[in-house]
C-alpha cells in the first residue's frame, strides 16, 4: 500500500513519544497510523469532501477534550474528526477516541483501534489519556448517538455526564464540535438490534439502499471555542449538568445553522465561532 | 543484613543471592532443586516440610525474599497449591516466629488477568477480576493475596508484595522466554495485546532496591514501555503465526508451539499491562535496560532455532 505524503509527514511529526519502533506506550503505532491515515484521508478528500471550520479552537499542546454529536451509521464521524486533526492542524495532533467495548472482542478490530490510538471506553482511559496530555474525542451520545435515523439526524439525544466530571477532575478545556451530513452519507431507516446481539454489535443500521456502505455526502466539522469549566468533577449533579447544558447548547447551535446553511438558507452567526 | 531467600535456586533468585552476597550481606538459600557448587550457604529442602522451618530456626533471617512460588506452566495440580499456598504461609508464618523484620513476596502482574473489558494500566488496588477465564492462576492470586494480608496480620513485620511484569533476558528464564523460545510463535488470528517485560537484571535490581528501602504495600514492577506481541516475537528473531483461536488451543503443545493452559490463550488476546508508578515513587527504581535492548538480549542468548 502506498502512504500518502502528507500522512506520512503528519504522523512524523506528531508529538507523541514513539519509541525506535515507533510505538508509543498505549501501544499506538506509527505504522498503522500512517495505514490508517492514508484510507481515511482519501475518504476525508475525495469522498465526503470534509470541510473542516475552527480547526484553530483545538490547542496545539496539553491535554483537551473534543466533543461532538454523532452523525451517521458508523463511525466515519470519528474517523473524519481525527483525520481533521492530523491533517489540518500545525502541529498535528492524534486524536483519541474512546471504543465501543464490544470493538475489544472482535478480531482485528480491537487491536486496530488500540494501534490507532482509540482504547476501550473505560473512565480510566480516558483519565489516562488526558493526565498524559493528550487529546481525547468523545462522544456523550454514546451508541445512542450513532443510532439516530436520517430524519432525526440534525438532532442530539441526551449527553452522558461523565465527560464533564472528567474535565472537571483533570482541568482539561472542552472543545465543542459539530459533524453535519453523516446522517446524509448513511441513512439509516432503521436498526436491527436483535440481529446486531447475535453478532456481538449493538445494533446493525439498515439502508433503504441495501448496502451498508456510505454515500459520498458532503460532511462538514465545526470546532467552537475551548470551554473551561473548574471545579473537581465531585459537583453535584445539577451542577454537572449545567455544564453539559452548556456544551449541548454550542453544539446545537453549531448543527442547527450549519442544517440551516445546508438547506441554503443565509448564513447566522453561529456562536460557537470565537 | 541475614537474608533467605525460599526459591534460592531459581534462575533469577540465583542472581538476587549473588547481587546480595556481592553487597555484603550474609545470604542463604533454601529450594527443594538442587544448587550445584552454591557459592552461598544453601539448604535442598521443601518449604512445606519440616526441614524448611530448622533452617529458618538455625539462620533467624532479618529478611526474607519469598521467590518459592510457581506457575501453571511449571507445575500442574494439586502440588502447586501446596506449594503456591502452603508454602507461602509456612515460610511467611517461620519469618515472624523467628524475628524477620522485612518479607517480600515475588509476585506477578499477571494477578489482573486480561480480559476484554479491563483497564490497560493496573493499579495496585484493583481486584483480580478474570480468574473465570484462567483458573489456573488462582492458587498465585490467592498467595498473593494471603501475603498482602501480612500487613495487617503481622504489622510489626515490613511486608512488600512485589508484582513484577514479565521478565525477559538472557537466561531465557520465565513464562515469556518459554513461549518466545521455538522458531515460530502462536498469535491468536486478529489479536495483538501489548506485553509489557523487564529485563532480568533490572528485575534484580528492583528486588535488591527493595530490601534497601522497605517500602510496606504492594506495589506493581515494571520499566520500560509495553510492546504488541506480535513486534516482540519479530524483534526476538522468531516468527508470528497467526492462528484462529479454535485452531491455536487445538495446537498447543504440537508441533513445536509452546504448552499453555487453555486460559492462557486470553494472555494471547488481552493484555495485562501495570500502572509502576507507585513503586519508583517509594523506591527510586529506574531501569536500566529499555524494552529494545531486552529483546535483543534474549536473541542474543537463545537465537531462534534453525
Amino acid at each position: 500500500m502506498r502512504i500518502d505524503k502528507q500522512v506520512r509527514e503528519a504522523v512524523d511529526r506528531l508529538e507523541l513519544p514513539f519509541n525506535d519502533l515507533g510505538i508509543d506506550p498505549f501501544g499506538v503505532a506509527k505504522a498503522d497510523l500512517r495505514i490508517w491515515g492514508t484510507m481515511v484521508a482519501a475518504f476525508y478528500r475525495y469522498y465526503f469532501s470534509v470541510r473542516t471550520q475552527g480547526i484553530e479552537n483545538v490547542p496545539t499542546r496539553g491535554r483537551a477534550m473534543l466533543v461532538g454529536n454523532h452523525s451517521g451509521g458508523i463511525a466515519i464521524d470519528a474517523a473524519m474528526v481525527a483525520v481533521s486533526c492530523l491533517l489540518e492542524m500545525n502541529p498535528p495532533r492524534l486524536a483519541q477516541g474512546m471504543a465501543e467495548r464490544f470493538i475489544n472482542r472482535v478480531p482485528f478490530l480491537g487491536s486496530w483501534a488500540s494501534r490507532t490510538g482509540h482504547l476501550t471506553g473505560l473512565p480510566e482511559h480516558a483519565e489516562r489519556l488526558l493526565e498524559d496530555d493528550r487529546l481525547l474525542m468523545v462522544f456523550p451520545e454514546g451508541a445512542r448517538g450513532t443510532a439516530k435515523l436520517f430524519n432525526e439526524r440534525n438532532s442530539l439525544v441526551e449527553f452522558g455526564s461523565g465527560f464533564v466530571r472528567l474535565a472537571l477532575k483533570t482541568k482539561a478545556p472542552i472543545v465543542p464540535f459539530a459533524v453535519l451530513g453523516g446522517g446524509e452519507a448513511f441513512p439509516t431507516i432503521a436498526n436491527a438490534y436483535k440481529l446486531g446481539r447475535a453478532f456481538g454489535l449493538p445494533y446493525i443500521p439498515v439502508v433503504a439502499y441495501g448496502i451498508p456502505l456510505p454515500l459520498p455526502a458532503k460532511i462538514e466539522i465545526e470546532y467552537a471555542a475551548p470551554m473551561h469549566f473548574s471545579g473537581t468533577g465531585n459537583e453535584d449533579d445539577a451542577v454537572v449538568h449545567g455544564y453539559v447544558e452548556k456544551v449541548k447548547e454550542v453544539i446545537a447551535g453549531m448543527i442547527h445553522a450549519g442544517a440551516g446553511r445546508r438547506r441554503g438558507e443565509p448564513a447566522q452567526l453561529t456562536g460557537g465561532r470565537s | 543484613m541475614r537474608i533467605l531467600i525460599p526459591g534460592a535456586a531459581g534462575a533469577i533468585a540465583r542472581k538476587v543471592a549473588l547481587r546480595l552476597k556481592d553487597e555484603g550481606h550474609e545470604v542463604v538459600g533454601l529450594d527443594r532443586r538442587p544448587w550445584v557448587d552454591p557459592p552461598i550457604e544453601f539448604h535442598e529442602v521443601d518449604i512445606r516440610k519440616r526441614a524448611a522451618e530448622d533452617v529458618f530456626r538455625k539462620v533467624r533471617p532479618q529478611a526474607m525474599v519469598h521467590m518459592a512460588t510457581v506457575t501453571s506452566l511449571v507445575v500442574t495440580g494439586e502440588e502447586r497449591y501446596q506449594i503456591n499456598l502452603g508454602g507461602t504461609r509456612a515460610v511467611f508464618e517461620y519469618a515472624r516466629e523467628y524475628g524477620a523484620e522485612h518479607c517480600i513476596f515475588v509476585g506477578r502482574h499477571t494477578f489482573y488477568g486480561a480480559g476484554p473489558d479491563s483497564p490497560l494500566f493496573h493499579k495496585e488496588d484493583e481486584p483480580p477480576l478474570e480468574l473465570n477465564r484462567f483458573p489456573e492462576l488462582a492458587d498465585l492470586v490467592a498467595a498473593d493475596l494471603y501475603a498482602a494480608a501480612a500487613l495487617w496480620r503481622s504489622p510489626l513485620l515490613a511486608t512488600t508484595v512485589l508484582r513484577f511484569c514479565y521478565t525477559l533476558g538472557p537466561s531465557s528464564h520465565g513464562t515469556l522466554a518459554g513461549f518466545l523460545r521455538g522458531k515460530r510463535v502462536p498469535l491468536v488470528l486478529g489479536f495483538d495485546p501489548l506485553f509489557q517485560f523487564l529485563h532480568e537484571d533490572d528485575v534484580v535490581r528492583a528486588i535488591v532496591l527493595t530490601l534497601g528501602k522497605r517500602p510496606r504495600g504492594v506495589f506493581n514492577v515494571a520499566g520500560p514501555q509495553s510492546l504488541p506481541l506480535s513486534r516482540v516475537i519479530k524483534e526476538a528473531g522468531r516468527t508470528p503465526v497467526s492462528l484462529p483461536e479454535f485452531v491455536l488451543s487445538g495446537m498447543l503443545g504440537r508441533f513445536g508451539f509452546p504448552k499453555l493452559p487453555s486460559g492462557a490463550v486470553t494472555h494471547l488476546k488481552y493484555p495485562v499491562v501495570v500502572d509502576a508508578r507507585a513503586f519508583r515513587e517509594q523506591t527510586g527504581f529506574a531501569h536500566q535496560h529499555d524494552e529494545i535492548e531486552t529483546i535483543r538480549a534474549f536473541r542474543e542468548a537463545v537465537p531462534p532455532p534453525p
